[in-house]
């Protein structure tokens, strides 16, 4: 039976559904036992589980994932959330350079089965470092999966797939979003798949590519304008589904990304490139990114500005459909 | 008694054993073993040295000096103990039992030597890192109530890194079954201990944690056995260890480095006085525990040795497809692509 539900509560069931299905899942960070977690995607767990299953930890972001790494090599099944995306980098090296790296340094005796959770991306008129889009690193990480889920349903499945994998993921919430629309949801982990982008619009005059927070502003962007536009919603990352997109470049002949993070060296230019590769003699006109400019992100009076929106989307389409 | 301002008061035991003429609780047969192991170690040591001069190794991190931390260690612990080394812990992986032509064929540049032992972690380059994967595996060993132990090793300068304190900090918390030996060489390439750290002892950076801090004479091999026996006893009950064991490098930090420019060679000297192959030897001669087949093992050891590194020279080197192999348990797509066009290009 489908349940109505937004983001945060499609993790938290997820996370639930999990702990139930495998006994080697555990889950730790910062405030995520009693508290729930600051958006409490945890909420209710550690009753339901116990303080073993689900449990807050110092406040220490590399010894979560460096703890959690360990854990895993011993055949657990940790869930680590890292508070705010901004403050992953405390254990980025923990988490490239280590949990991505064992299944090669080992020669595949050992994995480390980790889901690295962090909320992402701006829009909530939140603090300095609480805002960031980190995606474009950890893509660079070569033994990683970069997972972000724009829906309650992929949210679900998604999130269960990466904690079944044997491979270590990055997967990345969009906050924004958390509760900002429910949607039916089965609870059924196959519902989405890792390593495939989603068509979740047809349409034959241009394609647009979006993930996260920003699938909502591309969707409401192409309703405003007069062409048939087909969004694609990347979902992961990395392992990236380039075919998706090029097979769609292919039919339509135009295409734009948005993302929040910034233009320089965003996961678009990669998209880019890989249409450059591909799918050259198919483009009627170049490929265009909307991102964020290449500063940090502001405090958040500024915040508007920096984000992408319906409006820049909006520009992005026409100057690639008017080429 | 604690005066009435003070809040905490804390103390570190230091373990001696040779150097108090204290009688050790071994059998004859182990006090050989042990010695065994060291030589072995020992010519493996001065077996990679020789290759690295003769471009067969490209860089190579000695342990000359450390045999007494690292076999004593590995003495005190059972097999289904785990182990997180650095990249200075040949000795241990030695006397843990894994293949010498696999450790040769490492140092070769050869991933396929790094296929580990059950129980035991491959080398970590990036310093202090590898203290939180000990931790989180004490801590699952912690959370399943299981009599086991895991034993990291990690160096004097690792104990400047965050990851260090993060580890110590994690293993109090949670009771994990950790013990974390800490190899003062006095040396972080050519930063001495004084300058890595104001604090006296490495050891005592236990009591921040509220962990227990034990230091031992690193180089008498029997004082590390007594100590990482106290330390797995307590480690196994949920009650992490630091040990501090204080020892010397005698060699260079790698083969890439100049020691000459940093220390003088008077207190090289000095150190080598103490070398714990030797300190193990006199003790066994003044204890009547010597035997002349000890004497004669050198040369068997280095034909061992020879054999392995020969062994691992004769391997052909690895195929490309090696590289593309294990990043992910299936591979994916965009690999398979890379790996094609990386296969068309080489042919
Ligand atoms: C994170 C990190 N920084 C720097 C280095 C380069 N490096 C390799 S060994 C070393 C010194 C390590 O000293 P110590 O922890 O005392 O161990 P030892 O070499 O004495 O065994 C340094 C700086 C490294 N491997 N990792």
């Amino acid at each position: 039976m489908p349940e109505k539900m937004n983001i945060v509560e499609a993790i938290n069931a997820a996370l639930h559904d999990e702990l139930e299905n495998d006994e080697d899942v555990l889950m730790y960070g910062e405030d995520v036992g009693e508290d729930g977690g600051v958006f409490r995607a945890t909420k209710d767990l550690q009753e339901e589980f116990g303080e073993k299953r689900c449990f807050s930890s110092p406040l220490a972001e590399s010894g979560i994932v460096g703890t959690a790494i360990g854990m895993s090599l011993y055949g657990k099944r940790p869930v680590p959330e890292i508070q705010f995306s901004g403050f992953s980098y405390l254990a980025f090296h923990q988490i490239k350079e280590h949990a991505a790296r064992f299944r090669t340094r080992t020669r595949g005796t050992k994995e480390v089965p980790l889901t690295v959770r962090a909320p992402y991306g701006g829009g909530i008129n939140a603090l300095e470092h609480h805002c960031e889009s980190p995606e474009s690193y950890f893509a660079h990480a070569q033994g990683l999966h970069v997972v972000i889920p724009s829906n309650p349903q992929d949210a679900y499945s998604l999130l269960r797939k990466s904690i079944q994998l044997d491979d270590p993921v990055v997967f990345l919430e969009p906050k924004q979003t958390y509760r900002a629309f429910k949607e039916e949801v089965e609870r059924d982990p196959d519902a989405a798949e890792l390593e495939s982008s989603k068509v979740i619009e047809e349409g034959k005059d241009v394609t647009l590519v979006a993930w996260g927070a920003m699938v909502p502003v591309a969707e409401e962007a192409a309703e405003t304008i007069d062409a048939d536009v087909e969004i694609i919603d990347l979902r992961t990352i990395y392992p990236t589904d380039f075919d998706t997109v090029i097979e769609s470049v292919k039919k339509t002949g135009r295409c734009a990304i948005v993302h929040e993070a910034p233009k320089t060296g965003g996961f678009g230019a990669e998209i880019a490139a890989r249409i450059n590769e591909q799918a050259i003699l198919h483009l009627e006109a170049p490929v265009e990114r909307i991102a964020a400019p290449d500063v940090p992100y502001p405090l958040y009076s500024l915040e508007d500005y920096y984000m992408p929106d319906e409006n820049q989307v909006k520009k992005g389409l026409e100057n690639v459909l008017e080429f | 008694m604690m005066a009435a301002n003070q809040v905490y008061e804390g103390a570190i035991k230091r373990i001696e054993v040779m150097a108090q003429d204290e009688e050790s609780s071994l059998e004859k047969d182990q006090l050989h073993e042990i010695y065994r192991q060291m030589i072995l170690a020992r010519k493996f040591d001065e077996k990679a040295f020789k290759l690295q001069r003769r471009g067969e190794v490209s860089t190579y991190a000695p342990h000359k000096g450390q045999e007494a931390s690292q076999i004593g260690a590995v003495f005190a612990m059972n097999d289904d103990d785990w182990m997180v080394p650095s990249f200075r812990e040949t000795a241990a992986y030695i006397a843990r039992g894994a293949p010498l032509d696999k450790l040769f064929q490492r140092w070769m540049g050869d991933a396929r030597g790094q296929k580990d032992l059950e129980n035991d972690l491959p080398v970590a380059i990036p310093v202090g890192t590898q203290n939180l994967h000990a931790v989180g595996i004490g801590m699952a060993m912690s959370f399943d109530e299981e009599e086991k132990a895991v034993v990291g090793f990690t160096g004097d300068g690792s104990t400047s890194e965050g990851d260090f304190h993060e580890a110590l900090n994690f293993s109090g918390v949670f009771d994990a079954h950790s013990v974390i030996v800490v190899q003062n060489n006095q040396y972080a390439i050519s930063m001495p201990v004084e300058k890595q750290t104001n604090a006296e002892t490495i050891a005592q950076k236990a009591l921040a944690y509220g962990i227990e801090g034990i230091q031992v004479d690193g180089n008498d091999v029997l004082a590390v056995i007594e100590a990482m026996n106290e330390a797995l006893e307590k480690a196994r009950n949920g009650e992490p260890v630091l040990l501090e064991a204080v020892t010397y490098r005698l060699e260079d930090h790698t083969t890439s480095d100049d020691s000459t420019r940093y220390r003088d060679e008077q207190e090289v000297e000095e150190w080598k006085e103490h070398d714990p192959i030797l300190r193990l030897k006199d003790y066994l001669k003044e204890n009547d525990q010597w035997d002349e087949s000890l004497e004669e093992y050198e040369e068997k050891a280095e034909e061992k040795i020879n054999e392995a590194a020969n062994k691992a020279m004769e391997v052909e080197d690895p195929e490309m497809e090696e590289m593309f192999e294990y990043v992910y348990k299936e591979m994916p797509d965009l690999l398979k692509k890379d790996k094609k066009e990386l296969e068309e290009v080489e042919k």
